[in-house]
Parts: structure tokens; sequence; C-alpha cells
């Protein structure tokens, strides 16, 4: 078995977007999927390109719950953004594929995944979202 | 109706104790109160007090004395010791009480504070893949406001700097060494933009305020510090808290916002008639961010304020006279009150080394908290 998502109903099942919810009452759209059912939240696929809306850089190993490489010596700073979805919501993730200190506010990214442990072996890899800039536009 | 006043404040020193529990340090500020007062335990007809994590606050009757006493216990986050304040208030205002107390009090353990997923409606995953730090908050939400508002990173260091400068000149305060804006700025990044010496520190200490009516206040004979309002608010839609997993993209107001303008209405005056304002610091951002947000200046224009010294002790409007929470850590329960307690001093008069100059008469304080709420006070005297 291969590397697994994180949770269930984090991404579509493609892994091409995240599973957001939509408020049938009042049209909000936000994230993640309640865990609890509810009559007025319906499942949403959100965009899988936005714009860097805020960020900063997670510089210290977190505490529990953290459950990814937490060894001081090792630890790798990560950074944690707001994207901005148009028309949806703005989610809250890691970027991945650009150093802490090159990120920009306003910057395009699009949707991937990557393992929380990038040292754990094959079938033990949890998958997580995060953002990367978005590579050669045509 | 009749104005309520504060006729007593009692503060345990702030910062780390070792050998005395949170509770032990209420004991503490509570008998202080009641010295500074001239009164009993037994004068007491009620109390509002809270701690986030030291036990129940209604617990400090075996130690104060078994009177039956009406004890009513508030939990409200960072915002505990102003709900317990305007509780206090209320209970005066409507006649039923002439003489009672608010008290607030904590003992954290070191470091960020823990917290779990699931007491926030959170999946666990959110807290696994290392999203559970209100560091991470402040630092996003700073790092959008200063590019929206063009402020350098500069602000925030000249925030922590003020802020130490006071806390040196605080006997009640934590860290009490000036620390100069070079060895701030090049401190190690906790959460970009915001470094160590722009974050405070979980700690431990503990405020209690003597509240009376107007008639008993007189009586008392003591200082009459009027409590003008006191005003507690939630968020408004579109605000961006804390442990967020989304943010709507329709940007709205801060419950910090909401508070204020119903403070300023109830108490008829404006931001212009405050001679001194205690805001909530629980890093540099939130100072700059809250001096807008209470309507003190515009946004964007804290960079000018700060290099011009405006907010200093000597400045036209002092913020944070004594070092804020920066300076003297943050116990939750006891926040809110300690920015009471130092008006206070200074409108009585009697800060010391740190005294506002020009006789103060109308002073301001705001706390905010998880997951957006805030509450503002205005005192008078």
């Amino acid at each position: 078995m291969s590397a697994q998502p994180i949770a269930e109903n984090l991404f579509t099942e493609d892994m091409r977007a995240l599973v957001g919810a939509r408020n049938k009452d009042t049209g909000q759209i936000f994230f993640p999927l309640p865990l609890t059912p509810n009559d007025h939240i319906e499942p949403i696929a959100l965009a899988s390109r936005g714009t860097v809306w805020t960020y900063t850089v997670q510089r210290f190993p977190p505490k529990t719950p953290y459950a990814g490489p937490a060894d001081p010596q090792n630890f790798k700073p990560y950074v944690v953004a707001y994207v901005d979805l148009p028309g949806q919501t703005m989610v809250e993730s890691r970027l991945t594929g650009v150093e802490p200190d090159d990120v920009k506010i306003g910057m395009e990214v699009e949707l991937t995944a990557i393992p929380l442990d990038p040292d754990a072996p094959d079938a033990e890899q949890k998958l997580i979202h995060a953002f990367q800039p978005v590579q050669g536009e045509s | 109706m009749s104005d309520v006043c504060i006729v007593g404040a009692g503060i345990h020193p702030f910062g780390r104790t070792e050998g005395r529990d949170g509770m032990d340090q209420g004991i503490f500020a509570v008998k202080q109160a009641l010295a500074d007062t001239g009164i009993a335990w037994e004068d007491v007809e009620f109390a509002f007090g809270g701690s986030a994590a030291s036990g129940n606050a209604d617990n400090m009757v075996s130690q104060l004395g078994l009177t039956g006493i009406q004890f009513i216990n508030v939990s409200n986050g960072c915002a505990t010791g102003g709900s317990a304040l305007n509780a206090a208030a209320s209970a005066i205002k409507s006649g039923e009480y002439e003489l009672g107390m608010a008290v607030g009090f904590d003992k954290h353990p070191r470091g960020a504070f823990n917290a779990d997923p699931a007491s926030y409606g959170l999946p666990n995953w959110y807290g696994e893949a290392g999203y559970m730090l209100t560091t991470q908050f402040f630092g996003a939400k700073i790092m959008r406001y200063l590019h929206e508002h063009g402020l350098s990173r500069e602000t925030l260091g000249r925030i922590s700097e003020k802020a130490f400068r006071n806390g040196a000149k605080t006997d009640h305060a934590w860290r009490r060494s000036e620390v100069d804006l070079e060895t701030i700025m090049n401190a190690p990044m906790i959460s970009d933009p915001l470094n160590k010496y722009m974050f405070c520190s979980p700690a431990e200490g503990a405020v209690a305020l003597i509240l009376a009516s107007e008639k008993k206040a007189k009586e008392l004979g003591g200082p009459m510090i009027r409590l003008k309002t006191s005003v507690m608010r939630t968020r408004p839609p579109g605000s961006f808290e804390v442990f967020a997993a989304s943010i709507d993209n329709e940007r709205g107001g801060t419950a910090t916002e909401l508070a204020s303008k119903a403070a300023f209405e109830q108490a008829g005056v404006g931001p212009d008639d405050i001679d001194i304002a205690q805001l909530q610091d629980t890093e540099a951002g939130a100072e700059i961010m809250h001096m807008a947000e209470n309507g003190f200046c515009g946004h964007g224009d804290q960079e000018q304020w700060l290099i011009e010294g405006r907010s200093e002790i000597n400045g036209e409007l002092p913020i944070n006279t004594d070092g804020g929470c920066l300076a003297c850590g943050e116990p939750i329960g006891a926040s809110g009150l300690r920015q009471v307690y130092e008006n206070v001093v200074q409108l009585r008069g009697t800060a010391g080394e740190r005294q506002v100059p020009g006789d103060p008469k109308t002073a301001y304080t705001q706390v905010y908290g998880a997951p957006g709420v805030s509450a503002v006070t205005i005192l008078q005297k």
C-alpha cells in the first residue's frame, strides 16, 4: 500500500482538489468539511489554484499533537499560508517548493500533496495538502 | 443610574513565582486589594472571578473566609478578567449590591500554549499536520496587516523596545530590563515576521479589584475612580481568528472595533479624550493593530506614531505604560484586570517612575482573546 491522505474527506477521490463545505442557506464556503454531517452543509471541490493572501513560517518544532518530524536538530521550518481561492474561501495550507524567504504575498500557487514525514517508510506515509508556486505558466 | 467606582486594587507580581500556585497568587492580590480599600473580606458582598489553568475562583473562599458570599466563576479565555469586571459592574449598576470584587489569576507552564484540535471543533489532522499553534496565527495576521498598510517590520521592534523600556520601570512587571532595537530586530525568528522579543510568554500573576456604588465609594472616602463603561463583544462575520482552517474571502470587522465603538458611545467620550491606554499586546503586532481598531490612529499611521514617540509615557497618548503583556507576560485570567489595575494606579498618580505626567483623567483598556472576544473599559476620575 502506498502513501495515503492523512484523513478521509480532505482531498477529492482523484487528489486534485480539497474538499470544502458549502452552507446551502447562506452560500458561505469554508474548509474543511465538518466531521458531523449536517443537512445545511454540502461538500464542494475547492479550486486548486489561488494566490498567497498571507503567510508565516513555523521556525520551531511544534509539540503534540504535531505528528511530523520534530527533532530539534534536523527540524526544517515550514511555511503556513492562507491561499485565496477566488469566489470561494481562503484555505490555510503549507507551501512547498519555495524557500521561506522567497515567499511573496500575491504569488500564484496550485494544490499538491506532500508527505507529512518524508523520511517515513512508504507504507506509513501520510499525505497532507500543500500549495506550490505555479510552474511554467502557459 | 449611579456610577460604579473602583475603590481598591491589588496585584501579585507577574512573571514566575516558584512555590506559589495560581490561586494563592489570587489570594495575595485579594488581600492587598482589601487593605487598599480599607475593608475586611466580610464586607465584600459578591465576587466574580476566573482563571484558565489554576482552578475555580470560588474556591478562594476556603482561604479568605466562609462568609456565604455569592461567588460566580467566569471562563472567557483571555477576556476572563474583563468579563469578571463587566459582570461585577452590572451587579452594582442593577442596584442589587453596593460592594463587590472582580478577581483573575493564573499560572501556566513554560512555552507556547498547547491546544487540542477537538476542543476547537477541528479534525485531528489539523494538529498532526502542524497548524495548532497560536504563534502561527499571530504571525500570519500581522504579516498581512504590515503588507496591506505599508508598515515596516521595524514597527514591531519599536513596540517591543517601548514595552521593555516601560517594564523596566514597573514593579509588577516580569521583564525588567531594557532591550535595544537592534538586539530586538536580530533575535531568532519564531513565526515570521515575529521573533522571540515580539511575543509575550505565558506567565503567572493575579489581580483583584474592589468595586462599589457611588454612594458606597463616597462613604469609603478614598480616591473616586469611576468605571464609566465596561463592554465585552464577540466577533462579527469575516474576522480573522486563531485556529481557522479557512477564512472568508470577504473581510469583515473585529470584536475590538465593536467593543471600542460601544464603549465610547456608552461613556460619552471619544478617542481624543483618552489620556492613557492599555491595549492587548499578546505580540507586538497586536498593539499595532489595536491602536487603529480602537480608533486612536488610522491604519498605517502606527509607524510614524512610534518614530515620534507619541505612545511613550511622556507622549500624547501613552500606551501600555507598565510594559503590557510583552513585559508582564500573560496569565490568561489576570491579564485584562492588570490593564485596569495599571490605569487605577496611573489615575491616582501613584505610578512612581512610570507615572504619566499631566494628571491623566480618562483611561482606556482593551483586552482581546480567542476566538474573537474583546473587552474594553473606560475609567475616569
